[in-house]
């Protein structure tokens, strides 16, 4: 501590100002952000509390340096290590990180890789030809199975899914803007206008409600059963995402992870491998209801506001009970505005959504569509932008496309 | 009156039958004195809502509560002018008037008005209630009247409290609050009271609960809020249902009286079924008193 050139008192210890700042230092490695404003709220309370009454510096310290539910199991540790080195356990532990920080040894294998594996395998078995240039290769490229991409087609087909433009469902805020052919009455407008002719009103001025985009929420199932669609569906997401805003992203196989900061990466690269970092159960079971479960308990409140349309893409094949999934989905759609279910498989030919879970989700949901290949995202962009403005309207129940 | 420790807020809030601990009241000391706003932040019906009243109560002032809900913009917030009237006195007067029917006397005062206008004597409480519910661009608009306490009205010219109002903020959390705003305010993180702390409130609120009710009405809902709930009970809850079990007379808490009333605790069909299903579970429903 005497190694600290800042001032100190007559005693010899550091002075009470320069501590406070060591604490706060401290507590901006471990990666809570906290502004100089704030420290200075922090020193400006001790001209209020005790400071030798160490329960009054901890709460005006929490008070003033903490700002987020989230940090504050952390703020904790680290205000006994700082402040009480002796009461803090006695081979120092390493403070966890706040959520923030990811440190970068944590390293694993990417999905980009990991598709990118699986796609060599697959190009082995398949005579590759240059069938991307052509006009009537693109049409029958763009009938083709996601499943049955080779390399190069993923890159003509993600070059392709670039050009999509995405006209999303809109629906009325409550936020008045001035308008034609609105009808509420703008009455500062028309009054200023009477107030011209000496209080004759001659025009009425109107109102109507601002059009505002419907937030929308993505959750794909990235399970073994769906592995060969995961990297297409993704990439469609961040497509999605990049276009539109308020667009939140989660992602699950046996638990549910948000992915949504992932994907406002611009580089779809970065973004998916970012998205890999996080999602710790590619490619293995199924908990499809579990996983609705969360989604609906954690962010549900969060995220399902504002008439949101909700998309969730999955095969159905539910390792769980099958009658739970059921009730979830009724529950999801019923804090929506619309649910829209993609199922890959519906894009098979004699294929009946006769599995299981499949079953028991579909009289739950708004609209049934296939995702399989370029030719169904094109029909699904139709459907989003036909989206009608209030709830109901007819649902779209696709067998086949 | 003017409070000069924590204890004393303690004291206050106590004496005004709301039960603190050390982390409200130092928040809430600390906003007083610093002259900050105080953001509340924690689960629906844990008594964020109530500290304000509590406060205007006990400092004997005025609750302006600002209620925030999608779409709310500063006709609502801040002020409107009174249409009809202007309107009568330029049909009424001469050509003249244009200016004067842009003055006080037409001016409709909404709430962050009331509480900034340079005509009050005392410092209000004002209530910012579930900021959360609020569009983006109204915090920033707060954000700017929050830092300096001047609005200014075009017609108008700009309007500065004489005595700063007591800021209450409060969120339920369904969306984040921009950073900037919060670094402004004092933070606090209101969370479900402990057994104690709820059994004191009860206690306090409820008086006429029996001890023995009482200890049974906490516990189990304690116990409520570890299960895997979407809207577990809020402090509001158990108030709710003590009371309700004041005026049905209840002398000991069953499962069959749980049963019939639960719909006071929980106001989630789902939730319900969930604890429907506890309850039959005889070991749980033991544990849970």
């Amino acid at each position: 501590m005497s190694r600290s050139p800042l001032p100190q008192d007559e005693t010899g210890a550091p002075s009470m100002e320069s501590r406070l700042v060591e604490f706060v230092q401290r507590l901006r490695l471990l990666g809570l952000p906290i502004g100089v404003d704030q420290a200075v709220s922090f020193a400006e309370s001790f001209a209020w509390i005790q400071p030798l009454r160490r329960s009054e510096v901890y709460h005006a310290a929490r008070a003033t340096l903490v700002n987020r539910q989230e940090y504050l199991d952390l703020f904790d540790r680290a205000f006994v290590e700082f402040w009480e080195p002796r009461r803090a356990s006695p081979r120092p532990q390493k403070t966890p990180q706040a959520p923030r920080h990811r440190p970068e040894e944590f390293q694993r294998p990417s999905l980009v890789s990991f598709m990118a594996e699986k796609a060599r395998r697959q190009s082995k078995e398949i005579e590759v030809t240059d069938r991307t240039k052509t006009a009537t290769d693109v049409e029958w490229l763009q009938r083709k199975d996601f499943a049955k991409l080779t390399d190069d087609e993923l890159i003509a087909l993600r070059q392709s899914m670039a050009g999509l433009r995405w006209d999303f469902s809109q629906r009325l805020s409550h936020r008045l803007i001035k308008s034609r052919r609105g009808r509420t009455l703008d009455h500062r407008e028309t009054l200023r206008r009477a107030a011209k002719l000496g209080g004759v009103v001659v025009e009425l001025r109107h109102r109507e409600r601002k059009d505002k985009t419907r937030p929308l929420v993505l959750i794909a199932d990235v399970s073994g059963s769906m592995e060969l669609y995961s990297r297409i569906v993704l990439q469609f997401f961040h497509g999605l995402s990049q276009q539109l805003d308020r667009t939140e992203a989660f992602v699950f196989g046996t638990r549910l992870t948000r992915v949504t900061d992932a994907f406002r990466l611009r580089n779809v690269d970065v973004a998916l491998d970012a998205v890999s970092r996080e999602v710790f159960d590619f490619a293995g079971g199924t908990r499809i209801a579990e996983s609705l479960h969360t989604f609906r308990k954690r962010w549900g409140s969060k995220v399902l506001r504002r008439g949101a349309v909700v998309i969730v893409i999955s095969d159905g094949c539910e390792t769980g009970d099958a009658e739970q999934l059921g009730r979830e989905v009724e529950a999801l759609r019923r804090s929506c505005y619309r649910l829209i279910w993609l199922n890959p498989r519906l894009g098979q030919r004699r294929y009946e959504p006769r599995v299981r879970g499949m079953a028991a989700v579909l009289p739950h949901v708004d609209d049934f569509l296939p995702i399989h290949n370029f030719e169904s995202l094109r029909q699904l962009r139709d459907h989003l932008a036909r989206l009608p403005k209030r709830k109901g309207g007819p649902s779209e129940i696709s067998r086949r496309l | 009156m003017s409070i000069d420790s924590l204890d004393e807020i303690t004291e206050t809030l106590r004496g005004e039958d709301y039960v603190s601990d050390d982390a409200v009241s130092m928040s809430l000391f600390l906003a007083l004195k610093m002259g900050r706003p105080l953001f509340l932040e924690g689960a629906p019906g844990v008594g964020k809502t109530e500290i304000a009243r509590v406060l205007s109560h006990a400092f004997d002032t005025e609750l302006i509560r600002l209620q925030c809900y999608e779409g709310l913009d500063i006709h609502h917030a801040l002020y409107e002018w009174n249409y009809p009237r202007q309107l009568l006195q330029l049909q009424a007067g001469q050509k003249e008037d244009l200016d004067a029917i842009y003055s006080d006397e037409y001016l409709l005062k909404r709430p962050l008005l009331q509480a900034i206008d340079p005509k009050r004597t005392s410092a209000a409480v004002l209530l910012i209630d579930e900021i959360d519910r609020a569009d983006e661009e109204f915090e920033s608009f707060l954000l700017e009247l929050l830092s300096d306490f001047q609005v200014t009205i075009p017609e108008l010219g700009s309007v500065k409290a004489t005595h700063r109002p007591i800021v209450i903020l409060t969120s339920n959390r369904t969306r984040e609050i921009h950073d900037a705003l919060k670094r402004r305010c004092i933070y606090c993180w209101i969370d479900y009271p402990s057994l104690e702390k709820e059994l004191a409130i009860v206690s306090m609120k409820v008086p006429g609960l029996s001890q023995h009710v009482r200890t049974q009405v906490v516990n189990f809902v304690q116990k409520l809020r570890q299960e895997d709930l979407l809207k577990p009970p809020g402090v509001a809850e158990t108030l709710d249902w003590a009371e309700a079990l004041v005026h049905l007379g209840i002398a000991e808490l069953d499962a069959e009286t749980v049963r019939q009333t639960l719909g006071v605790v929980l106001k989630n069909q789902e939730d319900i079924s969930i604890v429907e299903r506890l309850l039959d579970d005889q070991s749980w429903a033991a544990q849970a008193g």
